[in-house]
């Protein structure tokens, strides 16, 4: 008898299992539905717009958007990745209202007519530990230092120890603006290490005082040391007056004058409002200063 | 009664349903690794993604060489160390220390089994990374704090299975084998082993398929530069760390390429269970 009682008690505890799951499956899509239906009913602004372009600029699209949608209840703004080349094709082809871009636009895609409107500015930090010697690099040095033609700190007037040189994944966008900005067509030197994160490479640079990286300026502090690049300091105020070389805008472009939906969630993102969200996700602000 | 066989009926239902799920699983995740990874690999031609050592995705060249190679130098360097110790340990717990202690030990290896692998990870850069790099020399990021990592997360895999292999082997090979005047660890050595010799085979296996699908820990550990490592104090990129690494921003032929790393990888844990499956094969033709 004990036997069966226990082979039932078994059954019975599979049998809740499975009605628990099937409930909490349930539950989700009803509360998704509800969700939905409440967004529909309480706004004047309605509709939807996508963003897309430059990963670098996803995630800061990524918050606002979602700030945009607390304010304007019954909006849905869809921030896509893709690059901002793709950002701009996609614009011009339509399928995006928004393209993000993180580079100044060339020639021929400003031929295009384009409405530019800049979001923010992001400085990169060179950082090294706050006990290397060294302090100032030039950009040729810097270049150098990537492509593994400077392999010891000597060579530009730190102590003589082995460069340990940090760098991002391919795909990053921190990357992306690095290479663009430092090493033009070069490839950095692949004895590199490599690390998927700002945080992993700042604790490289803080425990390895022979450790060289790049990190959003945004996110620099004083438990690495950021370098100065051709004599000037990286810092917001050396970005916005465009003498810190080792910057990037941040541009959100349309194709003609917005209106309707695009023309408020622009307005929201240059508004302070916008511009502080910007400042507290690690950009820099023209507007706010 | 009748309430039993509807209970019954219902749990056989259900059983039925979890084991065709995961079969099914299998075979959706199978289907979906080729389908992705394979056009990549054809792209680019097997040889030249198998063995050209340059991965530069965004400049149009996938090469995983030097990924294989990083799979391949972490995980033999740490059977080196771990596949000696782990048996050893094995051979004790089962044959020389005595019941109660041996429990106590089989506690800690269950312990070691349970902790996560970013907690290894986590260890070797704050604790193994530095000193290798203080005491060593090079970065510290390397082959052989990858190796240290890897081989005390397979540990487990090896103990626990090499002494169940060495707990089953016939109680009367060992009594035969001393009332033929062998010593104790005579007959460990030349009776026991020998006997329990698939299983241990089987135990390597297994820990060397846990070494080269293991990501995070060796991922936080080895630098993940893509240069072949020179030695054991250079960094290196296995194949799982280089799909982790680069999956967040990755699009297009880089996605792809990602995908193709997986389907190789597929490739390298199938032909290492079919290895598996061999020595339990030849250890039961043994046994008879």
């Amino acid at each position: 008898m004990s036997v069966l009682k226990r082979e039932k008690t078994f059954s019975l505890i599979l049998l809740g299992a499975l009605l628990l799951m099937s409930l909490a499956i349930i539950g989700c899509g009803g509360s998704e539905k509800q969700d939905a239906d409440s967004q529909g009913e309480s706004s004047e602004l309605s509709g939807s717009i996508t963003i897309a372009g430059s990963t670098s600029v996803q995630p800061f699209s990524d918050v606002l958007a979602e700030e945009f949608m607390v304010k304007y209840p019954g909006t849905q703004v869809n921030v896509q990745g893709g690059g901002s080349s793709q950002g701009i094709t996609a614009v011009v082809s339509g399928t995006a209202d928004i393209g993000a871009v993180s580079r100044e636009l060339k020639d021929e895609e400003k031929a295009e007519n384009l409405k530019e409107y800049n979001l923010a500015l992001d400085g990169i930090a060179i950082a090294v530990n706050p006990a290397n010697q060294v302090s100032d690099l030039t950009l040729e040095q810097l270049k150098n230092i990537y492509l593994g033609n400077i392999t010891n700190w000597s060579e530009v007037g730190g102590s003589d120890a082995v460069i340990t040189l940090v760098n991002r994944e391919e795909g990053s966008g921190t990357r992306g603006a690095f290479e663009e900005l430092v090493m033009g067509e070069d490839a950095i030197a692949d004895y590199a290490i490599v690390q998927n994160s700002t945080g992993a490479v700042k604790t490289i640079i803080e425990t390895d005082k022979n450790a060289i990286g790049y990190i959003s300026l945004a996110v620099a502090d004083e438990k690495v040391k950021s370098l100065k690049i051709e004599g000037v300091e990286a810092s917001a105020d050396n970005v916005i007056s465009g003498q810190y070389k080792i910057s990037r805008p941040f541009i959100y472009i349309t194709t003609e004058e917005p209106t309707g939906l695009v023309k408020a969630y622009l307005d929201f993102v240059l508004s302070d409002e916008g511009q502080a969200i910007v400042v507290e996700e690690g950009a820099i602000s023209e507007i706010l200063k | 009664m009748k309430k039993n066989k509807i209970s019954e009926a219902l749990v056989e239902i259900l059983l039925r349903i979890s084991a065709g799920a995961s079969v099914l699983a299998i075979i959706i995740i199978t289907i979906f690794i080729f389908y992705k990874g394979i056009p990549l690999i054809l792209k680019v031609g097997i040889v030249d993604f198998l063995f050209n050592l340059d991965w530069s995705p965004t400049r149009g060249s996938f090469g995983i060489g030097a990924m294989v190679i990083g799979s391949l130098a972490v995980t033999l360097a740490s059977l080196v160390w771990s596949v000696p110790l782990g048996i050893m340990t094995a051979i004790l717990m089962a044959e020389i220390a005595p019941h109660k202690i041996s429990g106590i030990l089989s506690r800690f290896v269950e312990l070691l089994a349970g902790i996560p692998s970013v907690v290894y990870g986590f260890f070797g850069l704050i604790v193994i990374v530095p000193f290798i790099r203080n005491h060593l020399g090079g970065v510290g990021l390397s082959v052989l704090a990858g190796a240290i990592v890897l081989g005390i997360m397979i540990l487990p895999t090896i103990i626990n299975i090499s002494r169940d292999a060495i707990a089953a082997v016939p109680e009367e090979y060992k009594v035969n084998s001393l009332a033929l005047g062998a010593t104790h660890y005579q007959s460990i050595g030349k009776v026991i082993l020998p006997a329990a010799k698939s299983g241990i085979i089987t135990a390597i296996v297994l820990g060397l398929g846990r070494a080269i699908g293991e990501t995070m820990a060796v991922l936080m550990v080895t630098g993940n530069s893509t240069a072949v490592p020179d030695s054991l104090l250079a960094p290196v990129r296995t194949m799982t760390s280089n799909i982790v690494l680069e999956m967040g921003y990755a699009a297009g032929d880089h996605q792809t390429a990602l995908f193709a790393t997986g389907t190789i990888l597929f490739i390298f844990i199938v032909i290492l269970n079919l290895a598996v499956n061999i020595s339990m094969k030849a250890g039961m033709e043994d046994g008879n």
